[in-house]
């Protein structure tokens, strides 16, 4: 069984602090995948001085658990970590942690993948960008819709 | 009559100039049911759910679909494609 830690909040985390937190008193994880995704100060051509995440508090880290209990059953895993941050956020803020442990790295790697391809499409967050002067509430994109094909053309968690 | 918890988040709460609302179905009522009452009240309900825009619905906090049971007291979300990562 892989243990498994959903956060979600405000909060920005620690990198090394997580990483500690996953493999403390274990020698099971040979390997380990830490993705991070950050803010940008482009999109779209765009400059962008504020990301606000909105959330469904409740239903997200549930869909959250859900994925995470989906790649732990698809690959091998010893553990999976995924912190996501809501409200305001600035351009080379911390957005999104998902770290993901395994015996071996084949596992790791693809789980990694597979759990940001699907928090994507799954997970309700919504981003809202502000210039300083107008806000937006961004598109989904296609390219996220078809990431998630390459796992199983018929695959939802 | 059959009495839900809508919440709107992100687009369409700010089309809707509201988060959330309670509405009365009538038993039985399915997801479709409920987004064809609201398209009925038309202005920003009509342009967001009656057209080509797409929307995503959840019942007590789970994904579904327009053939879905919506079942007595539910909490229902409707929002936009989610963009979060």
């Amino acid at each position: 069984m892989a243990s498994i830690t959903i956060r979600v909040g405000p909060d920005d985390f620690d990198l090394g602090a997580e990483y500690a937190a996953l493999v403390a008193g274990e020698a099971d994880s040979g390997a380990v995948v830490a993705f991070v995704g950050r803010v940008r100060d482009l999109s779209l051509d765009r400059h962008v001085a504020v990301l606000e995440l909105e959330h469904y508090p409740g239903m997200t880290e549930k869909a959250l658990a859900k994925i995470a209990d989906s790649a732990a059953a698809r690959w091998p895993l010893t553990a999976v970590t995924v912190v996501h941050r809501v409200g305001p956020l600035h351009p080379a803020d911390q957005i999104v942690l998902v770290l993901t442990a395994s015996a071996h790295r084949h596992a790791a790697y693809d789980a990694n993948a597979y759990i940001m391809d699907y928090l994507k499409t799954e997970a309700p967050f919504w981003k809202r960008e502000s210039d300083g002067q107008t806000a937006h509430w961004v598109d989904a994109r296609d390219s996220d819709s078809e990431a998630i094909q390459r796992w199983h053309p018929d695959d939802t968690p | 009559m059959n009495t839900i918890q809508l919440l709107y988040f992100a687009r369409l709460r700010d089309a809707f100039g509201c988060a959330g609302e309670a509405v009365s179905l009538p038993g039985g009522s399915r997801v479709a049911d409920l987004v064809a009452l609201l398209v009925a009240r038309g202005g920003a309900f009509a342009d967001e759910l009656g057209g080509t825009r797409v929307f995503r619905v959840a019942v007590n906090q789970e994904m579904a679909h327009a053939a879905d049971a919506i079942p007595a007291g539910a909490e229902v979300a409707i929002f936009p494609p989610v963009t979060g990562g």
